[in-house]
Protein backbone atom coordinates (compact mmCIF):
# COMPACT_ATOMS: atom_id res chain seq x y z
CA UNK A 1 0.00 0.00 0.00
CA UNK A 2 1.40 3.37 -0.77
CA UNK A 3 0.42 7.12 0.80
CA UNK A 4 -1.99 7.03 -2.57
CA UNK A 5 -3.89 4.15 -2.22
CA UNK A 6 -4.41 5.23 1.74
CA UNK A 7 -5.44 9.09 0.48
CA UNK A 8 -8.04 7.37 -2.68
CA UNK A 9 -10.05 5.12 -0.82
CA UNK A 10 -10.02 7.13 2.42
CA UNK A 11 -11.31 10.00 0.46
CA UNK A 12 -13.83 7.86 -1.94
CA UNK A 13 -14.82 7.08 1.38
CA UNK A 14 -15.39 10.25 3.22
CA UNK A 15 -16.93 11.46 -0.56
CA UNK A 16 -19.43 8.43 -0.53
CA UNK A 17 -20.52 9.03 3.31
CA UNK A 18 -21.25 12.38 2.36
CA UNK A 19 -23.50 11.57 -1.19
CA UNK A 20 -25.23 9.08 1.23
CA UNK A 21 -26.77 11.73 3.29
CA UNK A 22 -28.11 13.74 -0.02
CA UNK A 23 -29.14 10.58 -1.72
CA UNK A 24 -30.33 8.08 0.75
CA UNK A 25 -33.49 8.27 2.00
CA UNK A 26 -33.91 10.31 5.02
CA UNK A 27 -35.23 7.78 7.61
CA UNK A 28 -31.93 5.81 9.38
CA UNK A 29 -29.58 8.45 10.78
CA UNK A 30 -32.72 10.68 11.32
CA UNK A 31 -33.71 8.03 14.61
CA UNK A 32 -32.49 9.28 18.10
CA UNK A 33 -29.95 6.59 18.89
CA UNK A 34 -27.84 6.55 15.42
CA UNK A 35 -27.79 10.27 15.45
CA UNK A 36 -26.48 9.93 18.43
CA UNK A 37 -24.07 7.23 18.17
CA UNK A 38 -22.88 9.35 15.00
CA UNK A 39 -22.34 12.37 17.06
CA UNK A 40 -20.03 10.41 20.19
CA UNK A 41 -18.25 8.46 17.50
CA UNK A 42 -16.80 12.16 16.17
CA UNK A 43 -15.86 13.09 19.99
CA UNK A 44 -14.32 9.67 20.94
CA UNK A 45 -12.04 9.37 18.10
CA UNK A 46 -10.93 12.70 17.98
CA UNK A 47 -10.25 12.08 21.95
CA UNK A 48 -8.42 9.25 21.21
CA UNK A 49 -6.40 10.90 18.34
CA UNK A 50 -5.45 13.42 20.55
CA UNK A 51 -4.44 10.60 23.42
CA UNK A 52 -2.17 8.80 20.61
CA UNK A 53 -0.40 12.38 19.40
CA UNK A 54 0.02 13.33 23.21
CA UNK A 55 1.69 10.28 24.43
CA UNK A 56 2.62 7.83 21.94
CA UNK A 57 5.77 6.89 20.48
CA UNK A 58 5.45 4.42 17.72
CA UNK A 59 3.77 1.25 20.07
CA UNK A 60 5.66 3.01 23.58
CA UNK A 61 4.07 5.58 25.58
CA UNK A 62 5.80 8.90 27.26
CA UNK A 63 6.17 12.07 28.63
CA UNK A 64 7.46 14.40 26.72
CA UNK A 65 7.28 18.15 25.20
CA UNK A 66 3.94 17.56 24.01
CA UNK A 67 1.96 17.18 27.36
CA UNK A 68 2.60 20.76 28.42
CA UNK A 69 1.89 21.38 25.25
CA UNK A 70 -1.54 20.23 24.86
CA UNK A 71 -2.33 21.84 28.65
CA UNK A 72 -1.45 25.40 27.47
CA UNK A 73 -3.88 24.47 24.67
CA UNK A 74 -6.89 23.49 26.86
CA UNK A 75 -6.13 26.21 29.13
CA UNK A 76 -6.27 29.06 25.86
CA UNK A 77 -9.34 26.89 24.03
CA UNK A 78 -10.70 27.74 27.56
CA UNK A 79 -10.61 31.43 27.08
CA UNK A 80 -11.58 31.43 23.80
CA UNK A 81 -8.88 31.58 21.71
CA UNK A 82 -8.59 31.25 18.41
CA UNK A 83 -7.83 27.96 16.88
CA UNK A 84 -4.69 29.05 14.56
CA UNK A 85 -3.56 30.98 17.36
CA UNK A 86 -4.06 27.94 19.83
CA UNK A 87 -1.88 25.80 17.33
CA UNK A 88 0.84 27.86 16.89
CA UNK A 89 1.64 28.54 20.65
CA UNK A 90 1.13 25.22 21.14
CA UNK A 91 4.18 24.55 18.98
CA UNK A 92 6.12 26.92 20.39
CA UNK A 93 5.63 25.52 23.36
CA UNK A 94 7.05 22.47 22.32
CA UNK A 95 9.56 23.68 20.17
CA UNK A 96 10.67 25.99 22.91
CA UNK A 97 10.75 23.14 25.43
CA UNK A 98 13.05 20.82 23.13
CA UNK A 99 15.21 23.71 22.79
CA UNK A 100 16.26 24.04 26.55
CA UNK A 101 16.32 20.42 27.40
CA UNK B 1 -52.30 46.06 6.16
CA UNK B 2 -53.22 45.00 2.42
CA UNK B 3 -51.15 42.19 1.08
CA UNK B 4 -48.85 43.72 -0.90
CA UNK B 5 -47.30 45.62 2.28
CA UNK B 6 -47.24 42.30 3.98
CA UNK B 7 -45.38 40.55 1.33
CA UNK B 8 -43.29 44.00 0.81
CA UNK B 9 -42.49 43.64 4.37
CA UNK B 10 -41.96 39.71 4.14
CA UNK B 11 -39.26 40.05 1.50
CA UNK B 12 -37.70 42.71 3.15
CA UNK B 13 -37.22 40.90 6.44
CA UNK B 14 -35.56 37.77 4.04
CA UNK B 15 -33.87 40.35 2.58
CA UNK B 16 -32.23 41.02 5.58
CA UNK B 17 -32.07 37.57 6.53
CA UNK B 18 -29.99 36.75 3.46
CA UNK B 19 -27.14 39.54 4.36
CA UNK B 20 -26.89 38.11 7.64
CA UNK B 21 -26.53 34.68 5.65
CA UNK B 22 -23.71 36.12 3.25
CA UNK B 23 -21.92 37.69 6.55
CA UNK B 24 -21.86 34.80 8.98
CA UNK B 25 -20.59 32.36 5.81
CA UNK B 26 -17.77 34.55 5.23
CA UNK B 27 -17.00 35.33 8.38
CA UNK B 28 -16.61 31.45 9.25
CA UNK B 29 -14.92 30.82 6.09
CA UNK B 30 -12.25 33.18 7.03
CA UNK B 31 -11.31 31.46 9.98
CA UNK B 32 -11.84 27.78 8.69
CA UNK B 33 -9.50 28.86 6.56
CA UNK B 34 -7.06 29.45 9.09
CA UNK B 35 -6.74 26.01 9.81
CA UNK B 36 -5.44 24.64 6.51
CA UNK B 37 -1.97 26.20 7.29
CA UNK B 38 -1.95 23.92 9.89
CA UNK B 39 -3.23 20.89 8.12
CA UNK B 40 -0.45 21.42 5.02
CA UNK B 41 2.16 21.81 7.42
CA UNK B 42 1.22 18.69 9.43
CA UNK B 43 0.54 16.37 6.45
CA UNK B 44 3.68 17.36 5.48
CA UNK B 45 5.27 16.30 8.43
CA UNK B 46 3.51 13.52 8.42
CA UNK B 47 5.06 12.31 5.01
CA UNK B 48 2.98 13.53 2.66
CA UNK B 49 4.18 15.69 -0.24
CA UNK B 50 2.65 18.58 -1.31
CA UNK B 51 0.19 17.03 -3.69
CA UNK B 52 -1.05 14.80 -1.27
CA UNK B 53 -1.92 17.27 1.22
CA UNK B 54 -4.00 19.94 -1.38
CA UNK B 55 -5.45 16.74 -3.05
CA UNK B 56 -7.22 16.22 0.29
CA UNK B 57 -8.42 19.37 0.86
CA UNK B 58 -9.33 19.50 -2.98
CA UNK B 59 -11.18 16.42 -2.58
CA UNK B 60 -11.77 14.78 0.50
CA UNK B 61 -12.64 18.30 2.13
CA UNK B 62 -13.78 17.40 5.40
CA UNK B 63 -11.07 18.39 8.40
CA UNK B 64 -11.60 16.20 10.84
CA UNK B 65 -11.47 12.98 8.31
CA UNK B 66 -7.93 14.81 6.75
CA UNK B 67 -6.55 15.65 10.06
CA UNK B 68 -7.34 11.81 11.24
CA UNK B 69 -5.89 10.70 8.20
CA UNK B 70 -2.45 12.61 8.49
CA UNK B 71 -2.87 11.55 12.33
CA UNK B 72 -2.79 7.93 12.25
CA UNK B 73 -0.05 7.92 8.84
CA UNK B 74 2.18 10.04 11.39
CA UNK B 75 1.75 7.76 14.30
CA UNK B 76 2.04 4.17 12.25
CA UNK B 77 3.39 5.03 8.94
CA UNK B 78 2.13 3.48 6.32
CA UNK B 79 1.66 -0.14 7.86
CA UNK B 80 -1.33 1.78 9.49
CA UNK B 81 -3.02 2.54 6.23
CA UNK B 82 -6.02 0.39 7.12
CA UNK B 83 -6.39 2.07 10.26
CA UNK B 84 -6.04 5.46 8.72
CA UNK B 85 -8.68 4.61 6.02
CA UNK B 86 -11.02 3.54 8.65
CA UNK B 87 -10.31 6.93 11.10
CA UNK B 88 -10.79 9.13 8.28
CA UNK B 89 -14.39 7.15 7.22
CA UNK B 90 -15.70 6.85 10.47
CA UNK B 91 -14.86 10.97 11.57
CA UNK B 92 -16.69 11.40 7.73
CA UNK B 93 -20.12 9.44 9.15
CA UNK B 94 -21.28 12.28 10.92
CA UNK B 95 -21.91 13.81 7.57
CA UNK B 96 -24.24 11.75 6.72
CA UNK B 97 -26.15 13.17 9.01
CA UNK B 98 -25.61 16.46 8.26
CA UNK B 99 -26.75 15.61 4.32
CA UNK B 100 -29.80 14.43 5.57
CA UNK B 101 -30.41 17.67 7.07
CA UNK B 102 -28.99 19.90 4.44
CA UNK B 103 -30.85 17.99 1.32
CA UNK B 104 -34.02 20.06 1.84
CA UNK B 105 -31.77 22.93 2.60
CA UNK B 106 -29.89 23.36 -0.54
CA UNK B 107 -32.72 23.13 -3.30
CA UNK B 108 -32.75 20.32 -5.88
CA UNK B 109 -31.49 21.55 -9.14
CA UNK B 110 -30.41 18.40 -10.90
CA UNK B 111 -27.48 15.95 -10.35
CA UNK B 112 -24.24 18.33 -10.37
CA UNK B 113 -26.00 20.83 -8.19
CA UNK B 114 -26.30 17.92 -5.61
CA UNK B 115 -22.97 16.80 -6.18
CA UNK B 116 -21.68 20.25 -5.13
CA UNK B 117 -24.03 20.31 -2.43
CA UNK B 118 -22.86 17.05 -0.96
CA UNK B 119 -19.29 18.10 -1.60
CA UNK B 120 -19.95 21.20 0.43
CA UNK B 121 -21.69 19.65 3.43
CA UNK B 122 -19.15 19.70 6.55
CA UNK B 123 -20.03 20.88 9.82
CA UNK B 124 -19.09 24.53 9.19
CA UNK B 125 -21.45 25.07 6.08
CA UNK B 126 -24.08 22.75 8.16
CA UNK B 127 -24.15 25.35 11.39
CA UNK B 128 -24.16 28.16 9.74
CA UNK B 129 -27.41 26.92 7.33
CA UNK B 130 -29.07 25.81 10.62
CA UNK B 131 -28.62 29.36 12.39
CA UNK B 132 -30.52 31.11 9.43
CA UNK B 133 -34.22 32.48 10.17
CA UNK B 134 -35.62 31.73 6.92
CA UNK B 135 -35.39 29.08 3.83
CA UNK B 136 -33.71 31.84 1.02
CA UNK B 137 -30.60 32.47 4.16
CA UNK B 138 -30.47 29.16 5.13
CA UNK B 139 -29.15 27.93 1.31
CA UNK B 140 -27.70 31.32 1.11
CA UNK B 141 -25.88 30.38 3.85
CA UNK B 142 -24.59 26.92 3.20
CA UNK B 143 -23.34 27.69 -0.06
CA UNK B 144 -20.96 30.97 0.57
CA UNK B 145 -19.90 28.74 3.92
CA UNK B 146 -19.11 25.82 1.71
CA UNK B 147 -17.76 27.84 -1.21
CA UNK B 148 -15.67 30.47 1.35
CA UNK B 149 -14.44 27.60 3.13
CA UNK B 150 -13.83 25.39 0.24
CA UNK B 151 -11.57 28.40 -1.62
CA UNK B 152 -9.98 29.27 1.91
CA UNK B 153 -9.03 25.75 2.60
CA UNK B 154 -7.30 24.81 -0.18
CA UNK B 155 -5.01 28.25 -0.53
CA UNK B 156 -4.08 27.40 3.11
CA UNK B 157 -3.58 24.05 2.77
CA UNK B 158 -0.74 24.74 -0.41
CA UNK B 159 0.60 27.74 1.96
CA UNK B 160 1.09 25.16 4.72
CA UNK B 161 2.57 22.41 2.70
CA UNK B 162 5.02 24.23 1.47
CA UNK B 163 5.82 25.55 4.74
CA UNK B 164 6.37 22.32 6.38
CA UNK B 165 8.07 21.23 2.92
CA UNK B 166 11.11 24.20 3.94
CA UNK B 167 11.10 23.04 7.85
CA UNK B 168 12.39 20.29 7.40
CA UNK B 169 12.78 18.40 11.11
CA UNK B 170 9.47 19.75 12.22
CA UNK B 171 9.45 17.79 15.94
CA UNK B 172 12.06 20.70 15.97
CA UNK B 173 9.22 23.20 15.36
CA UNK B 174 6.72 21.33 17.82
CA UNK B 175 4.90 20.23 14.94
CA UNK B 176 3.41 16.70 16.82
CA UNK B 177 2.43 18.89 20.01
CA UNK B 178 0.61 21.26 16.95
CA UNK B 179 -1.14 18.15 15.50
CA UNK B 180 -2.82 16.98 19.15
CA UNK B 181 -3.96 21.31 19.78
CA UNK B 182 -5.63 21.02 16.45
CA UNK B 183 -7.20 17.65 17.71
CA UNK B 184 -8.11 19.65 20.94
CA UNK B 185 -9.75 22.70 19.31
CA UNK B 186 -11.74 20.43 16.86
CA UNK B 187 -13.39 18.23 19.96
CA UNK B 188 -13.53 21.46 22.30
CA UNK B 189 -16.70 22.65 21.01
CA UNK B 190 -18.37 19.22 21.39
CA UNK B 191 -17.64 19.06 25.21
CA UNK B 192 -20.96 21.22 26.11
CA UNK B 193 -22.73 17.66 27.18
CA UNK B 194 -21.85 15.61 29.89
CA UNK B 195 -22.62 12.35 27.67
CA UNK B 196 -19.78 14.23 25.31
CA UNK B 197 -17.00 14.31 27.77
CA UNK B 198 -17.16 11.36 29.34
CA UNK B 199 -17.36 9.81 26.25
CA UNK B 200 -13.87 11.85 25.69
CA UNK B 201 -12.15 10.99 28.62
CA UNK B 202 -13.22 7.03 28.49
CA UNK B 203 -12.21 7.26 24.89
CA UNK B 204 -8.53 8.90 25.40
CA UNK B 205 -7.68 6.72 28.42
CA UNK B 206 -8.57 3.49 26.06
CA UNK B 207 -6.67 4.56 23.40
CA UNK B 208 -3.23 5.16 25.60
CA UNK B 209 -4.14 1.57 26.93
CA UNK B 210 -3.79 0.09 23.83
CA UNK B 211 -1.13 2.03 22.47
CA UNK B 212 1.14 -0.95 23.62
CA UNK B 213 -0.79 -3.48 22.90
CA UNK B 214 -2.28 -3.23 19.88
CA UNK B 215 -0.78 -2.03 16.42
CA UNK B 216 -0.22 1.63 15.67
CA UNK B 217 -3.49 3.31 14.27
CA UNK B 218 -5.82 0.52 15.56
CA UNK B 219 -6.25 2.24 18.93
CA UNK B 220 -7.90 4.85 18.08
CA UNK B 221 -10.76 2.53 16.36
CA UNK B 222 -10.87 0.33 19.76
CA UNK B 223 -11.91 3.60 21.13
CA UNK B 224 -15.09 4.48 18.92
CA UNK B 225 -16.03 1.63 20.03
CA UNK B 226 -16.57 3.54 23.60
CA UNK B 227 -18.70 6.09 21.33
CA UNK B 228 -21.06 2.71 20.07
CA UNK B 229 -21.24 1.61 23.85
CA UNK B 230 -22.10 5.08 25.38
CA UNK B 231 -24.19 5.64 22.49
CA UNK B 232 -26.28 2.49 22.23
CA UNK B 233 -27.66 2.57 26.04
CA UNK B 234 -27.75 6.53 26.22
CA UNK B 235 -25.25 6.14 29.46
CA UNK B 236 -25.47 9.53 31.28
CA UNK B 237 -27.63 10.69 28.58
CA UNK B 238 -30.44 13.54 28.50
CA UNK B 239 -33.15 11.12 29.74
CA UNK B 240 -30.72 10.39 33.01
CA UNK B 241 -29.53 13.81 33.57
CA UNK B 242 -33.34 15.29 33.45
Amino acid sequence: MTVWHVILVATAATLALKLAGHLVPASFLERERPARIADLLTVALLAALIAVQTLGAGQALTVDARVPALIVAAALYAVRTPFIVVVAVAAAVAAGIRLVA
Amino acid sequence: MSDDAAAGAGAATDAAAVRTARRDGIAVGLATAAYGVSFGALAVASGLDVWQACFLSLVMFTGGSQFALVGVVASGGLSAGGSAIAAAALLGVRNVVYGMRMRPVVGSRGVAHRVAAAWLTIDESTAVALAQSTDRAARVGFWVTGVAIFIGWNLTTLAGALIGDALGDTRAYGLDAAAAAAFLGLLWPRLKRLQAGATAVVAAVVATIATPVLTPGLPVLVAALVAVVIGWFDLLGRRREA
